[in-house]
């Protein structure tokens, strides 16, 4: 009982020291993001004159709007629609394919269907990069280089996400399936108007994971796009280092950072609700 | 509305046979309850008439046409399921008016069908609930209106009054044999509480272990058991057995004998030992023990003296309540 009193109200030093451990924690986290935007807002002389400043300047506009729309091989805003277009095509797609099959190895008879399940788990041990090189050499030949389909295509398997909605359905209760038979929904009707309504806490949370699952991807894209319209934001981050004896333009660079991590950070925020609730409860 | 006809139906799971052949011929209207233990096979035989599970053979037919091959939904029947399967994330309404989407009915008509049923079951003010809204009495309102509004030819009830209080059973025990009364839709009802059996059933078929041991009305079944199990299943507290060797008869027949027939009297030709008296308020169940140790009950009014708990009673009843069995469980004729 003690603990649990300690764990609902804390009063006098103790909530204090609490949230200073807290802040202190938050802060430390925090620092190298906040520097990174304070290096997005000053020029490229402020920042490699030590010490470094700790306050923005007030380059914000220049800096972001070079970066935006001149980049230092392409525009910013280009990869961020390519890395966007690449996120969603990678979640949506893992979340159609995923419910799909879980769908069929939960709800039909059909031969073969342990062996298909195992076949599913089992690729839930071999991570991209382990198959990389085949992969590539498919892809190549399908002529899908420097194409969205190359970028999508390859990563839209995910065992993971069909495992978690095999589970979910099984704790559907049969009659419900049962119930909706002798209304005389087929079983895709089935699926559409109950399954997927009832699943929906579990795809937002799965969609949030597998968006920025999507939108981090950094080794396959590198791969497969040699044309800088097809770069996407993560890896043409690491392309505007600079090689040799070219001079990196810092403030564009970390301008280009922070607006990689606004898209993730928009998904996070606008989901967590459903996202929570997708994770914690199985309403039903 | 319809007549339902079981010819000879079996079950079979792989080599285990889980119903042996089961046979009835259901009057248009007709309330059939189907009453047994768990595992006799009962809701087994339902889902078949429902159409969840193939019929491994015999012939199933609704209102004089096989129905054997069909889907669910083109036997026009509608079932009531014991954990009620609402869809949980659609509203009252939207549950009740599923079935008539999918089968096309106009919009106006749907309307008017759900708030007709509304009306019967008092669900009117939560039509725009959630399931989850609702308490369990409610939701098997839902569950039953959701049978209705498709104006079946047969309603199914899978042990629909399971999931509820002691009380509130009671209550829509009635409700449901009223609500069926009212609109005379030939109805399959199954459950383990005879109780229930008893009361609702113009017919009841109680099974056992895959077999229909007795079809019949409640109190012909009640007053007339076929077998052993159907005497021992129906009322409570059950028929005492005594084998016929306590009695001086032959050692292959067993005697039933319902508890309420049974009286206590110092000159009884049973002797057996009180372990337990039970006061109900109206009536007192003693439980006794005859020399050869098996357990007897004695249903008796409550103005009658309670017996010494530990003390030694004769038993006495009229020859013309005995049942006889044989070894194999059936009854003899006498």
């Amino acid at each position: 009982m003690a603990e649990q009193t300690g764990m609902v109200e804390k009063r006098g030093v103790g909530l204090w020291l609490t949230h200073l451990g807290l802040i202190i924690g938050v802060a430390f986290i925090f620092f190298p993001i906040w520097l990174a935007f304070v290096a997005s807002t000053v020029s490229q002389p402020e920042i490699v004159r030590p010490p470094m400043p700790l306050l923005p300047g007030d380059q914000f506009f220049e800096n972001y709007s070079k970066a935006l729309t001149a980049g230092i091989n392409a525009p910013v805003a280009l990869m961020l629609g390519n890395s966007l277009f690449m996120a969603l095509g990678i979640a949506i797609g893992k979340i159609a394919i995923s419910l799909l099959s879980a769908f069929a190895i939960v709800y039909f008879k059909f031969p073969g269907k342990k062996l298909f399940f195992w076949l599913i788990f089992l690729t839930l041990m071999l991570p991209v990069e382990v198959r990389i090189v085949p992969t590539y050499e498919v892809i190549a030949n399908f002529g899908m280089l420097n194409s969205y389909q190359g970028l999508i295509l390859p990563l839209i398997a995910s065992a993971t996400a069909t495992f978690l909605f095999r589970q979910f359905f099984m704790t559907v209760p049969d009659e419900l399936a049962e119930a909706a038979r002798v209304d005389g929904a087929g079983p895709m009707r089935f699926f559409f108007d109950i399954l997927l309504p009832m699943s929906r806490t579990n795809i937002a949370a799965l969609f949030v994971i597998l968006f920025i699952y999507g939108w981090n991807q950094y080794l396959w894209p590198l791969l497969i796009t040699t044309d800088p319209s097809m770069n996407t934001i993560v890896m043409g981050i690491k392309q505007m280092f600079p090689s040799g004896d070219d001079i990196a333009d810092w403030p564009v660079i970390m301008a280009t950072s922070i607006l990689a991590m606004v898209p993730p950070v928009i998904v996070v925020v606008g989901m967590q609700k459903l996202f929570i609730r997708g994770l914690v409860e199985s309403e039903k | 509305m319809a007549t339902l006809t079981l010819n000879n139906v079996k079950k079979s799971f792989g080599k285990t046979d889980v119903i042996h052949g089961v046979s009835i011929d259901v009057d248009d209207g007709e309330f059939i309850v189907i009453v047994g233990p768990s595992g006799c096979g009962k809701s087994t035989l339902l889902r078949m008439v429902a159409g969840l599970e193939t019929i491994t053979d015999g012939e199933v037919q609704i209102g004089g046409r096989r129905v054997n091959e069909e889907e669910p939904m083109a036997r026009d029947i509608a079932m009531v399921f014991q954990n009620y399967a609402l869809y949980p994330h659609m509203s009252v309404f939207d549950n009740m008016a599923y079935g008539l989407k999918i089968a096309k009915v106009e919009k106006s008509e749907i309307a008017d069908r759900v708030a007709q049923a509304a009306k019967l079951l008092q669900l009117e003010p939560y039509l725009q609930r959630k399931p989850r809204e609702l308490s369990g009495g409610q939701r098997q309102r839902v569950a039953m209106g959701r049978a209705i509004v498709r104006k079946p030819a047969v309603f199914l009830f899978d042990e629909p009054l399971s999931n509820l209080d002691a009380k509130l059973r009671v209550q829509m025990r009635l409700e449901i044999r009223a609500l069926q009364r009212e609109l005379g839709v030939t109805s399959l009802y199954v459950t383990h509480d005879q109780v229930e059996a008893m009361t609702m059933a113009d017919r009841m078929i109680v099974m056992n272990g895959g077999v229909a041991d007795q079809i019949g009305k409640p109190l012909e079944v009640y007053a007339n058991p076929a077998t052993e199990f159907v005497a021992g299943f129906i009322g409570s507290p059950p028929t005492n057995f005594i084998p016929g060797t306590l009695l001086g008869r032959s050692s292959d027949i067993k005697i039933g004998i319902r508890p309420e027939h049974v009286t206590i009297s110092e000159n009884g030709s049973l002797k057996a030992r009180v372990t337990y008296c039970e006061a109900l308020g109206a009536e007192t169940l003693v439980h006794l023990i005859s020399a050869d140790r098996s357990k007897i009950t004695v249903r008796q009014d409550a103005v009658l003296p309670l017996p010494v708990e530990g003390a030694e009673v004769g038993l006495n009843w009229a020859q013309a309540n005995e049942m006889n069995f044989d070894q194999a469980g059936n009854r003899l004729a006498v």
